[in-house]
């Protein structure tokens, strides 16, 4: 089948129902994109689809077919996703930093469809689990994008 | 020693990564490399290791500068979030007089080059990193300026007393010339490492990074999916692998019933039998652990001689803790102070409780895996996530009867680790790993699932502690006695009681620092059948909550207000008085409720200490009660290490500890039922999400002392103060956790 991931078009060939994750992952060799629980549960797995954060351990890579994904690999071509990223060094969020691909994914897809999200916003998009801890850090580097404190 | 004989060496060396590779070439061209790593580092250390060698002196071994001038550092420590990279690369760069921003850090391969510590262990655990290699490393970059100060001094035909350094410069003040380091790495690999008597260390107050808050090396690739855990490693020719796990450890493969037809599923190369499991070897990850969870497996029950600790078909964590309570002894005195039977027998008020805490999985998110690969010459190439490079290669020579030297550790960056990637046997993939690499041929990297992980994840001990206390005519207590059936970590991983208590199992009962005349801390040892480990602050995370909310308790019996009590027990410990005047302080002043917070929710606060990993620790908690559970608004948390490294990584540190001291304290518990864990995953066994994580003020206090600890000793007094702060809230004292067990109202 083929699939267009990060403005690329690739020949994929893959059961219907395989997790988008491991096609990204063992097929196509970007790797940003984590493995987590494959349940859906934590987040560490997410990636835009039409611009709308999904969970790709359990999204069959079928349904991705004609739509445009987007990874963390290609956060930074996108304006929202780079003011994210800098935001997120800004913040110094990561620790262990492995569901940091998710949260930062999270965060973009958010302030696409709402710029100026309120507390409440942030609080029901940004749901990912860190075991890390990092969740003041998230929350106050979402607030600064929010609000346009960042450095841009 | 130059680059182009160890390059060579490199496509057997390295996993493939695009851009890793391309910074290798790049470096290959004129590089001016001081030791160059992996794997080759790792045997040119050793050569270079004299017997009298001191310890951290080998700088080539540590040591990369390229052209460009940047630094690469092979660090005896794992990075797995707690900024310990970034930490060497402040204490290094500070003496070497380079940007830490300069800086790439990578953990070195084993070696006994790389032994720095001052107990003479190279471990990543137990909050010692920093604490127990600072002055060395310090040194180590002292050592590597002195290199390039002489080789400066040859290129620039000067006396070395002439030149002086700049970040990243030599330079002769007088002709007003300098040069990179980048410039004169290549002279500087000439160079003898300099007596390590003979460098001086510079002055605290000229400090330009340690102390800041310097930010983290790997802040930007951990923000943008570029960061490599041993789950993204890919080599040439390698396959991918899955295993289904034995349901109860101990448990053998008896015979697959399906072998024939899931061999004939789509992408599997090979079906394995394995001690305990059974495994599937793919071309994809997807394709194998399909394959693997439609295996029909005739499992069968553990046998006598099993070398492993089996699980019983019966065990049942909550029939367990029933078990443990019932226990009477023997039990043995860590301390024993006074005349605790005496003042209990003719105390005017006695107070009797009884604590237990729960199993808890470590649920780091990334799932372990271990890629194998198997060279032409035999040696063995293993990545995989761990805490003890050394002790892990040990372990598999003795399993693989490979002479250490043939066998090249990588130790990629943890996704994750709070005391899970320890050596425990039976609870990691490499072993595995290593017999399906060696069965089909090719390199083989297998991953986990999740499922399978909290299978054969090693847990949190429990323990049931009684305690009897006495209180004078004051309501002040005169004797605690606490004794806790339980089995620590170390002696669970040992497999039995050692001639010494496990420290492990009592620490945050034992070593308190209250002036109570008559104490007596004491184990009855119960070996238990459940796999356990270390997890983030060990056995304070345990026991600080049973003797800090035993002593709100008696504070409450003798009418005392616990801050004050707390105040009065330390009142000759000058840092400990500090230190829990700083959180109330920060916390706006002690205030222990009930009151009505502004948005109309009724809120109490409780508080307590502890003192792990030579480091002290205050916490006040605020709590409100929300649909009958706890609701924690604030954590105010003051902590001494004597001194820091980066203050931006000790608040992200204690951001961290306090989490999952909330997860400990509000949900998290690792259930058994009939031998088998009754979560899998996250959707059963829950881990603090966003929305219940407090807001988290941290407080600094730098009192001087021995440097102490900081990724584990924020955690243990969450647990306490927050259970403290319910109970003045609601009268509920709750001497358990999770408290999610409990309805509040």
């Amino acid at each position: 089948m083929e699939l267009r991931i990060n403005q690329k078009t690739y020949q994929v060939d893959a059961d219907a129902d395989t997790p988008l994750l491991w096609v990204i992952r063992d097929d196509l060799g970007l790797t940003g994109t984590k493995y987590g629980c494959g349940l859906a549960q934590c987040g560490a797995c997410s990636v835009l689809v039409d611009g709308n954060v999904v969970r790709a351990c359990v999204t069959p890579v079928a349904g991705v077919v004609g739509r445009e994904v987007t990874t963390i690999e290609a956060i930074e071509a996108d304006e929202v996703g780079k003011r994210v990223v800098s935001a997120w060094v800004e913040h110094q969020v990561a620790q262990c930093g492995y569901c940091q691909s998710g949260q930062v994914m999270a965060a973009t897809a958010l302030l696409k469809h709402t710029p100026a999200p309120t507390v409440e916003q942030i609080d029901a998009a940004m749901v990912n689990l860190c075991r890390c801890g990092t969740y003041n850090a998230i929350h106050a580097a979402v607030q600064d994008l929010a609000t346009g404190k960042e450095h841009a | 020693m130059n680059t182009p004989e160890l390059i060579p060496g490199l496509p057997l060396g390295e996993p493939i990564n695009l851009s890793r590779r391309r910074f290798l070439a790049s470096t290959a061209v004129g590089a001016l490399v001081i030791g160059f790593g992996l794997p080759l580092g790792a045997s040119r250390a050793q050569a270079a290791a004299g017997a009298s060698a001191e310890r951290g002196t080998q700088v080539p071994a540590f040591l990369e500068i390229r052209p460009d001038g940047s630094v690469r550092l092979l660090s005896p420590f794992m990075e797995g979030g707690q900024g310990t990279h970034t930490a060497m690369a402040q204490i290094v760069g500070e003496e070497l007089d380079a940007d830490p921003a300069t800086f790439i850090v990578e953990a070195a391969p084993p070696g006994d080059a790389y032994v720095v510590m001052e107990n003479g262990m190279r471990i990543t655990g137990g909050s010692m990193s920093v604490r127990m290699s600072y002055p060395t490393m310090r040194r180590l970059g002292a050592l590597a300026r002195a290199m390039l100060l002489q080789a400066g001094a040859e290129q620039l035909g000067v006396p070395v007393a002439q030149l002086t350094t700049q970040p990243g410069r030599v330079v002769h003040a007088a002709s007003g010339r300098s040069l990179g380091y980048g410039e004169l790495a290549g002279r500087a690999l000439d160079m003898p490492v300099p007596d390590p008597a003979s460098v001086t260390l510079r002055d605290p107050n000229q400090f330009r990074w340690i102390g800041k808050p310097v930010k983290r090396v790997d802040a930007y690739d951990k923000s943008t999916g570029k960061a490599q855990y041993s789950i993204d490693l890919k080599v040439d020719g390698m396959l991918h692998a899955a295993v289904q796990h034995a349901p109860r450890l101990g448990m053998t493969v008896g015979g697959l019933r399906n072998q024939a037809q899931v061999e004939a599923m789509k992408g599997v190369h090979s079906v394995h039998q394995l001690p305990g499991a059974v495994a599937v070897v793919a071309e994809r990850w997807w394709h194998a652990k399909r394959a693997v969870e439609a295996i029909q497996v005739d499992w069968q029950e553990p046998t006598a001689d099993s070398t492993v600790r089996a699980m019983p078909a019966d065990f049942s964590s909550d029939a367990y803790r029933d078990f443990l309570a019932a226990q009477q002894g023997p039990a043995r005195d860590d301390e024993n102070e006074g005349d605790v039977a005496g003042a209990l027998s003719s105390a005017k008020t006695k107070v009797e409780a009884t604590y237990h805490n729960q199993y808890v999985n470590h649920a780091q998110l990334e799932p372990p895996s271990a890629l194998a690969r198997f060279n032409p010459d035999g040696s063995l190439d293993i990545w995989l996530p761990n805490q003890a490079p050394d002790m892990f290669r040990a372990d598999i020579a003795k399993r693989t009867g490979l002479a250490p030297e043939r066998i090249h550790l990588h130790s990629p960056l943890l996704g994750g680790f709070f005391g899970r990637h320890f050596l425990y046997d039976s609870a990691s993939p490499y072993p595995q790993a290593i017999a399906l690499a060696k069965a089909v041929g090719r390199p083989v990297k297998l991953i986990w699932s999740r499922e399978e992980e909290f299978l054969r994840d090693v847990l949190r001990p429990v323990a049931v502690v009684k305690f009897r206390a006495a209180l004078d005519a004051d309501g002040l207590p005169v004797a605690i006695e606490a004794v806790s059936a339980t089995e620590g970590p170390t002696e669970a991983i040992a497999g039995k009681q050692g001639d010494k208590l496990d420290p492990t199992a009592l620490e945050g009962l034992s070593g308190k620092s209250y002036a109570i005349p008559n104490k007596r801390i004491a184990q009855i040892y119960v070996k238990g059948p459940a796999m356990l480990g270390y997890w983030r602050s060990v056995g304070n995370s345990l026991n600080d909550f049973f003797y800090e909310a035993f002593l709100d308790e008696l504070a409450d019996k003798g009418g005392r207000d616990p801050y004050d009590l707390r105040l009065h027990l330390l009142r000759d410990n000058p840092r400990l008085t500090t230190l829990l005047k700083a959180v109330a302080e920060l916390s706006g002043g002690w205030k222990r409720g009930p009151y009505t917070a502004e948005d109309g929710t009724r809120r109490a606060r409780g508080v307590a200490m502890a003192s792990p990993f030579g480091s002290h620790a205050a916490v006040i908690a605020e709590v409100s009660i929300d649909k009958g559970q706890v609701k924690v608004h604030h954590i105010w948390e003051a902590i001494d290490p004597g001194s820091i490294v980066n203050p931006a990584i000790v608040e992200a540190q204690v951001n961290g500890a306090v989490a999952l001291g909330l997860s400990q304290t509000l949900l998290e518990e690792a259930v058994y039922v009939d031998g088998k864990p009754r979560a899998r995953n996250y959707d059963l066994y829950p881990i603090l999400p966003p929305s219940r994580m407090a807001q988290v003020h941290v407080k600094i206090v730098e009192s001087g002392e021995k440097m102490g600890g900081i990724g584990e000793p924020p955690l243990p007094a969450v647990a306490p103060a927050v259970v403290n702060a319910v109970a003045q809230l609601t009268g509920q004292r709750v001497r358990s956790l999770p408290l999610s067990r409990h309805t509040f109202s």
